[in-house]
């Protein structure tokens, strides 16, 4: 199984973005997802910056895949589309398409990574798509590991499958800016406030329970998706990648301890013993038990129940 | 590419939501030009205990439709699950043979098997497709023949128009009806507090995961525990959507983080979206009573016959809003995200 590092979700200047890229180049992470795929207003970094953070990254033997835009609705949108899908079929990179009209401009092509907002969930539709030059798909984040076993069954050959597996989940994306709401600002004319929230704006229930994150037209779980535990069960699985999403603080430190635990370096209690205060809230898991997703099941549970008795 | 040269507007559809067979007469009657339905289980949407068409129903609704001539879609727009894609297959099966004139789908497994399997029978893709640009578009048209595409409540007026110019399908946009502020197909926030959610099994904010609660700080609406929203003595309670309710962030307490109990509806756009080649109109409310079904299409039938024959002199009447609000979520309106501001 392979480590991969997901699309930055969230808006940082451009001297962290940088300094964070530097930082993961030395980690044992395999694969990179670059690029800006929440709101096509984030510029601190253009894609020639994001080229040059690949060309480090690829020097630094780390597999380099741009990510497309989740939500495309303007023109601008669709012509950065294309540049993306042109340089990828000119050989440059691999692109992680992450919707249909990205899809359309790589299928044929060139090999690329179906997203994870894609909503592939049945094993007619894996199929299908795999055909279009799928060369690796990242499941849904509603989907477990019981229906994953049933994909994993029939998988065309040599299609590899990618779990996302740390990190709190994007949810819901809007056309609308939450942050900007937030701020009474039209979107239009944010002020860019989500640099200000290096993880995103919480948004907490009236009685305090912290609930969602709010990052510009994209929401989050407040709580961090977490399958260290899972990983012996993934393997079992066949799943080929392993994906970590960024989060400001902490992220070569867990990408070592999901590391430590793939190569049994570590064993998993003690990787997730470990991990637990780097987490910007408390655990969850419920989705790949089937479950809601903000609930926390099998040995995760129990070991947080252990701690906290 | 809708060609739109020959001055006179492009005919325009009413299409509205049939969530029983009375509410399917009832819009028929007050001159719907086709109505929207779904099967009585997760293959749809809107699968909510009660709703829906059995056999029976189905071959009722759509001979009561044919016999004034107009069309029936059937909506199978969730995405089959892994362990039984086989039931939507069925599906497909049960609507190509009951002789409706389109299936609404959203995932391309299902419209992959429904393009081989009936070369000739309508596709439309679902909103739950969640193509708001037009590269998603044509892959679609290309791939399987797709001929109509809902978009999502996500474009402005400006976007919708720069869309229709670069697709051959035709376009339905949503005119009425509850507004869904994240893009359709690209939510999962009911599944993360429930486990139950659009894409997967149909249906968003369940309502057998809601509790009602009476307590001193006031009347709590929960979801699978969660405070969505507390209410003060004499506020209107609403049902417990979870982007709906009031949360606080930062210092800012207890506002509608994400959106208020508002319904869209764009009667004031009407003579922008004919002119721009909209091709149908649809309203939202599969959950809604033939009441509203009738009052809501009663309405915008009128007002596209009045925009139709007086496209220059259109405005949208004072008496519509009204009868409209009257069935809105929350007592009122918004144009959404076609008013560029509203975003």
């Amino acid at each position: 199984m392979k480590l991969s590092l997901g699309p930055l979700l969230y808006y940082w200047p451009r001297d962290a973005v940088l300094r964070f890229y530097e930082a993961i180049a030395k980690t044992p992470v395999d694969t990179v997802y670059l690029g800006e795929t929440v709101c096509s207003r984030r510029r601190e970094l253009r894609l020639a910056d994001w080229l040059n953070v690949a060309a480090t990254l690829k020097e630094a033997g780390k597999e380099v895949v741009l990510s497309t835009q989740v939500l495309i609705e303007s023109g601008s949108d669709v012509t950065t589309l294309h540049k993306i899908a042109e340089m990828s079929v000119h050989g440059d990179f691999m692109v992680e398409a992450n919707d249909m009209g990205a899809v359309h401009c790589l299928e044929g092509k060139v090999p690329f990574v179906a997203g994870p907002h894609l909503n592939i969930y049945n094993l007619p539709t894996l199929q299908w798509m795999a055909a279009l030059g799928i060369k690796r798909w990242v499941i849904p984040m509603e989907m477990g590991r019981d229906d994953l076993k049933l994909l994993q069954a029939g998988r065309p050959v040599g299609l590899e499958t990618e779990v996302f597996a740390y990190g709190r989940m994007p949810l819901a994306f809007s056309a609308r800016c939450f942050t900007a709401r937030h701020y009474n600002l039209p979107k239009d004319d944010c002020q860019f406030r989500c640099i200000d929230h290096a993880d995103g704006l919480q948004m907490r229930t009236r009685e305090g329970e912290e609930f969602l994150v709010l990052n510009g037209i994209q929401t989050q779980s407040a709580r961090v998706y977490n399958l260290l535990l899972e990983i012996d069960a993934m393997c079992e699985i066949g799943v080929d990648v392993v994906r970590i999403s960024p989060q400001s603080q902490h992220t070569p430190e867990i990408i070592d301890l999901f590391h430590d635990v793939m190569t049994q370096k570590t064993s998993a209690d003690a990787a997730m013993q470990a991990l637990t205060p780097l987490m910007p809230e408390q655990a969850c898991n419920g989705y790949w038990y089937g479950k809601p997703g903000l609930e926390l099941c099998g040995d995760a549970a129990l070991q947080r129940a252990a701690q906290t008795q | 590419m809708n060609s739109n040269n020959d001055h006179s507007p492009a005919p325009l559809e009413l299409v509205c939501p049939a969530g029983s067979l009375p509410a399917l007469k009832a819009a028929i009657d007050n001159g719907a030009d086709c109505v929207y339905l779904g099967f009585r289980d997760a293959t749809n949407a809107r699968n909510f205990a009660g709703l829906n068409f059995d056999e029976a129903a189905i071959t009722n609704g759509i001979r009561y439709a044919h016999d004034r001539g107009r069309k029936v879609f059937v909506a199978l727009n969730t995405y089959p699950q892994a362990a039984n894609p086989q039931a939507w297959c069925l599906a497909i099966d049960r609507a190509a043979q009951s002789g409706v004139d389109a299936v609404i789908l959203a995932d391309p497994g299902m419209m992959a098997y429904a393009a081989k399997r009936y070369p000739e029978l309508r596709l439309h893709l679902s909103v739950q497709g969640s193509a708001t640009n037009y590269e998603a578009l044509n892959f679609y048209h290309e791939h399987f023949g797709i001929v109509r595409a809902v978009l999502p409540r996500v474009l402005s007026l400006t976007q919708v128009e720069q869309v229709l110019e670069k697709t051959p399908i035709e376009i339905e946009v949503f005119g009425f009806g509850s507004l869904c502020v994240m893009v359709e197909g690209r939510c999962a926030l009911s599944s993360y507090v429930t486990g139950e959610a659009p894409n997967t099994n149909g249906v968003c904010s369940p309502p057998k995961a809601v509790r009602w609660q009476e307590t001193p700080q006031g009347r709590e609406s929960r979801l699978n525990g969660v405070l969505i929203d507390r209410y003060a003595a004499g506020e209107n309670a609403g049902y417990p959507t979870l982007c709906k309710g009031r949360f606080d962030v930062g210092d800012e307490e207890n506002y509608y983080a994400i959106e208020e109990p508002t319904s869209l509806n764009t009667l004031a756009l009407l003579p922008q979206l004919m002119k721009m080649g909209v091709r149908a109109i649809k309203i939202e409310g599969r959950q809604r009573s033939p009441a509203y079904v009738a009052q809501v299409t009663k309405v915008w039938r009128e007002a596209i016959d009045n925009c139709r024959d007086n496209p220059h002199r259109y405005s949208a009447k004072p008496v519509w809003m009204t009868d409209l609000d009257k069935v809105a979520e929350g007592q009122q309106h918004t144009l959404g995200a076609y008013h560029r501001p509203w975003k």
